[in-house]
């Protein structure tokens, strides 16, 4: 590592100009905003940096902090879109400003002037939202008291940011606080970079350290302080830091393998485990024995009768586990959604046991009942986003809260994420996709997307004409309810099966699909069928725009619908709802040779899709990784 | 005849009703009844075959325009009439053998007959079946005279051949109805028996441990995978329901029942599946001249599914649903819509549906059709029972059966229509 790390700071100024500041994009931004270009361009140099930046501090840090190199690549990758779509460069560049701590320091001081132009002119969207909700406004609860006098705003939110996280981690050693600011600030950083890379092998130390007072913690450089001696180790340290902190993240983001239920003795112990008392299906499909195939129905009189015997599960957990088993809670939003409110509840009612420490214990308590809605019905990508949020949530609460003080911040950011990255983010996607809706359209959707329903609903009140077909398919006959709402409003509406969508292409002139979630390698992972309706439309020219929110985006890589899916209830396969007709298939159910797939989701390849629209603005499939990059940045590293 | 008529008139009362499921026995009993028209037809002495062909043609206009998706009438009532032409050839060049008569209804034959006059009666009928078809290589060496040797027995009208001969024995008065009733036997036997055909080429087909998908049921592709069954292949059937009619559910059912393992999926994974699958194997509704499969409906996306995943899509038909006609428009031309109640509850949606409430038009239309087109680019392999045939070769194969006369027919139909 050393070597390289050497290499790095000879050519570091260069890399940081290639990674963010390519000779192309200050051009491009320039014409955007003017007063942005100046910056990177001094920022170029440390010291005019230093000079002319509002917050030096944080710039110090920068000569070091060098983008790795899998950075360059998917900033390129994101400047092509910054190409594509304005408004979305505007913000996602925003948000780094919000909540970028540590390598990308400069990047933030430097833009960070800028940052009021930015939100002004993408104001129709998220980012002003995300501004007001920055996180400085919670957590300056801490205290601010030793930012430099001279930062901004912005740098300011980061660094507060930075600087609750100190303690969980960092080794408080109390030195001299008579420390330039500016080397405080950059230990500050440097630690936080520390406790997100070591978040989770720290996370007991940490808890057992002395609760440190919020003005101690610029002086308190971490263990490593010893070892810079002079400034250009300080340089290198700090490189090595910054460098291996992502690194680390970066193996620690690869998403871990996910159960496979063909492994029998790891589905035993999981079972011992399990509080669902699960049977397994008698006639597994043999292509998807890596996934768990059981009995429906069978679980839910037992989960009621053991309702009291239940000791660490919380009452609101249960009762959405149970409605995730029954069907009633259905839909990537409405699932987290619900799951936040109970989580909510749980922390509320959540007390820290004698002997423990908030963080651990309740850490520990989320993943257990994070089990259990396992247990009632697997999780989907976006959900395990939204825990990993709160997970990150609880880690990073600063020692100093007294346990209401933690539980309050937790709640309220239980809401903010409900309300932001949800609510407003659907807000946000109809803004953008009803400019995609045209007088004299016809509008083809498939199943039933909360975020579509309420594009056509927006576009229809908007006075738009335009007509709707609405695709369904069996098992789930969603479309239906969504044909229900539509009508009910007035939109004219053309109700037809997965089958016959190929008949109905010709006269659909756009296609707005949902998804459960989009993943890095473009491929939208959604209800099944899906795939069919994008490659009908693909194949007759029609648009395909998925609408998604940005918290669904997911690292994962997925070519197929087999390696990984979701397996509903068979029964549904043979039994059509409706039509008693249909009865070939009764007491053939249990025939060894009959095998009923009801597959849940599938994935769409991305060569079908024309478009993504996001919070983040519309962006095509090949820069999903970006948005993920981007989101993980903002909400797991911070 | 008051008897055929009511036969007729019964026969259209259930095309148009709908009450005949199936090309196959469609066009079986489309066969059936017009044999009897056949049988009950007065033939004048002169011009036997036009009177035939001009009773034919009138009830078949009938039978098409009572039920004009359903193809494989249109191509039987054109088979029949095609046979006709090819026994009254037969016949006349087997009396030209003797005396040159003029009494054939083609002007072509007429043309055919002066020229050469001492040709066998065999000689001769092929001779004038290749006028009415677009020149090949077979009938162009059929042209040069040298017919000395036995008479070359032509793939389309190897029935022809054996009635020909024949023919010098007996009269022609009362030969040319029972020829062609006796081909028309054939016919019918050809359509009851063309699964047993297409499936004995299944073990050709299909390999140890293939997987196969398919949409919906068809009877061939039930006896194609049986046939393949009983030859000691072992392989698995991926079934897609297909909604809304569910006859996927029927085919899983028997297939299970044979012993083949099954797995019955919606028709929504199918693209989801179809990387699993080895091969596609469908039944069709009808086959176009353009090698353009009219198929039941959901059959487009999988074709279009297959095409993406490189999986090979064959398409059993017997000979009875090649059609004649090259399609325009087919998914609104030659598809039809069923009844709403199939996809929605009325119950649910009946105020929706109401074209008397508010302004007049309703706000919801539900759309469920029976057919999809399959095009020609997403057909790899057509299996029908004189063997497999490429889709651009369609158009040829279904010139051996249909003579260029009688495809008027079906204009003069929609026009009546």
């Amino acid at each position: 590592m050393d070597p390289r790390r050497s290499a790095r700071t000879v050519s570091d100024p260069k890399v940081r100009q290639v990674g963010f500041f390519t000779p192309a994009a200050p051009p491009e931004r320039s014409c955007s905003d003017p007063p942005r270009q100046l910056d990177p361009i001094q920022s170029l140099s440390p010291s005019s940096a230093q000079v002319n930046d509002h917050s030096p501090s944080v710039d110090s840090v920068s000569p070091v902090m060098i983008p790795p190199p899998p950075h360059n690549n998917s900033d390129t990758l994101f400047r092509t879109d910054l190409q594509v779509t304005s408004p979305k460069t505007a913000f996602s560049y925003s948000a780094k400003t919000v909540t970028l701590p540590t390598e990308n320091e400069d990047v933030t001081s430097s833009l960070s002037p800028s940052r009021k132009v930015v939100t002004v002119k993408s104001s129709s969207s998220y980012p002003c939202v995300k501004a007001s909700s920055v996180p400085a406004s919670e957590l300056t609860t801490v205290s601010v008291v030793n930012l430099p006098p001279g930062i901004s705003e912005k740098a300011g939110g980061a660094s507060v940011e930075v600087l609750n996280d100190r303690p969980v981690s960092s080794k408080s050693l109390k030195e001299k606080t008579s420390k330039a600011e500016r080397r405080a600030l950059q230990e500050a950083q440097r630690a936080a970079k520390a406790a997100a890379k070591a978040e989770g092998t720290k996370a007991s130390s940490a808890a057992s350290k002395v609760v440190t007072s919020a003005n101690t913690k610029p002086s308190k450089a971490a263990k490593p302080s010893s070892q810079k001696n002079d400034g250009s180790q300080v340089a290198a340290f700090e490189k090595k830091v910054g460098d291996r902190a992502p690194e680390k993240d970066r193996k620690k983001d690869a998403p871990h393998p996910r159960m496979q239920y063909d492994d029998t003795s790891r589905v035993e112990k999981a079972k011992k485990r399990a509080v669902v008392k699960q049977t397994e299906v008698r006639n597994r499909v043999e292509l998807f024995r890596h996934l768990p195939q059981y009995e429906h129905g069978t679980q839910l009189p037992d989960l009621e009768t053991k309702f009291f015997e239940l000791d660490p599960m919380h009452p609101a957990v249960y009762k959405v586990g149970l409605q995730y088993l029954s069907g009633d809670i259905w839909g990537g939003n409405a699932r987290c959604i619900a799951m936040f409110q109970a989580f909510k509840e749980a922390i509320k009612d959540y007390s820290t046991p004698p002997e423990k420490t908030l963080i651990r214990d309740l850490t520990a308590r989320i993943s257990s009942y994070v089990s259990f809605l396992i247990e009632c019905r697997p999780l989907s990508n976006s959900m395990g986003n939204a825990i990993k949020f709160l997970k990150n949530r609880i880690a990073k609460l600063p020692l100093v809260l007294s346990e209401s003080e933690a539980k309050a911040t937790l709640m309220s950011d239980v809401d903010r994420f409900i309300n932001e990255k949800i609510i407003i983010a659907e807000k946000v996607i109809v803004k953008h996709a009803v400019t995609k809706i045209r007088d004299g359209d016809v509008l083809l959707t498939y199943g039933a997307s909360s975020v579509v329903e309420m594009i056509l609903l927006h576009a229809h009140e908007l006075g738009k004409q335009f007509r709707v077909v609405v695709v369904d398919s069996r098992p789930k006959l969603e479309g239906q309810l969504l044909l229900r709402r539509l009508v009910r409003k007035g939109l004219s509406c053309t109700y037809t099966h997965v089958n016959a969508v190929s008949c109905i292409m010709q006269e659909v002139t756009r296609v707005f699909l949902g998804a459960s979630s989009v993943l890095s390698n473009g491929t939208v992972y959604s209800r099944v069928g899906t795939a069919c309706v994008a490659m009908v439309a693909h194949a007759f020219r029609v648009p395909v725009l998925v609408c998604c929110e940005a918290y669904k985006f997911h690292e994962r890589v997925q070519l197929d619908s087999i390696c990984f899916n979701e397996l509903g209830n068979p029964e549904a396969i043979s039994k059509v709802h409706g039509r008693e007709d249909i009865n070939y298939l009764d007491g053939f159910v249990n025939q060894e040779k009959l095998q009923l797939l009801n597959l849940v989701y599938d994935a769409t390849p991305s060569d079908y899709i024309s478009m993504i629209i996001t919070d983040y603005g519309m962006i095509p499939p090949t820069s999903v990784p970006v948005i993920v990059r981007e989101y993980r940045r903002e909400h797991l590293w911070s | 005849m008051p008897d055929t008529q009511a036969l007729v008139n019964d026969f259209l009362n259930k095309l148009k009703k709908r009450k005949i499921e199936g090309s196959q026995a469609t066009a079986k009993q489309t066969a059936e009844l017009l044999r009897s028209v056949i049988s009950q037809t007065r033939v004048p002495y002169t011009n036997q075959a036009a009177a035939l062909i001009q009773s034919v043609k009138a009830v078949g206009e009938r039978l098409i325009a009572a039920n004009p998706v359903e193809l494989a009438v249109g191509n039987v009532v054109r088979r029949v009439l095609h046979i006709i032409r090819e026994e009254d050839l037969s016949l006349t060049a087997a009396a030209m053998a003797g005396v040159n008569l003029s009494a054939v209804s083609d002007d072509e034959d007429d043309a055919d007959g002066d020229n050469q006059p001492v040709l066998s009666a065999a000689a001769i009928a092929a001779a004038s079946r290749s006028t009415l078809r677009p020149p090949s290589l077979q009938t162009l060496l059929e042209d040069v005279p040298d017919f000395a040797a036995v008479p070359h027995t032509s793939s389309s009208g190897g029935d022809s051949e054996g009635k020909s001969k024949s023919a010098d024995k007996s009269s022609r008065s009362r030969k040319l109805k029972h020829d062609v009733i006796e081909a028309v036997n054939e016919l019918i036997q050809d359509i009851s028996t063309c699964h047993e055909q297409i499936a004995e080429q299944a073990v050709e087909h299909i390999h140890q441990n293939e997987v196969i998908l398919t949409l919906g049921s068809s009877r061939t592709v039930l006896e194609f995978l049986c046939a393949a069954k009983e030859k000691k292949r072992s392989f698995r059937v991926f079934v897609a329901e297909g909604a809304p009619r569910y006859q996927g559910h029927l085919l899983a059912k028997e297939l299970v029942m044979r012993g083949l393992p099954t797995t019955l999926i919606t028709d929504s994974a199918v693209f989801a599946m179809i990387s699993r699958v080895n091969m596609v194997i469908v039944g069709a509704h009808a086959v176009m001249a353009n090698g353009g499969v009219i198929a039941p409906v959901g059959l487009n996306m999988v074709a279009l599914a297959a095409q993406k995943h490189a999986v090979p899509f064959v398409v059993l038909a017997g000979i009875h649903k090649l059609c004649p006609l090259y399609p325009h428009h087919p998914e609104v031309l030659l598809n039809e819509l069923r009844s709403p109640s199939e996809l929605l509850d009325f119950g649910e949606f009946s105020d929706c549906l109401d074209f008397g409430s508010g302004i007049g038009a309703p706000l919801l239309h539900v759309v469920n059709p029976t057919f999809d087109y399959v095009p020609p680019k997403l057909v790899s392999l057509f299996i029908t029972d004189t063997g497999g045939h490429n889709p651009s070769y369609m158009y040829r194969l279904i010139a051996d059966y249909y003579s260029a006369d009688d495809l008027v027919l079906q204009r003069r139909a929609t026009s009546g229509n």
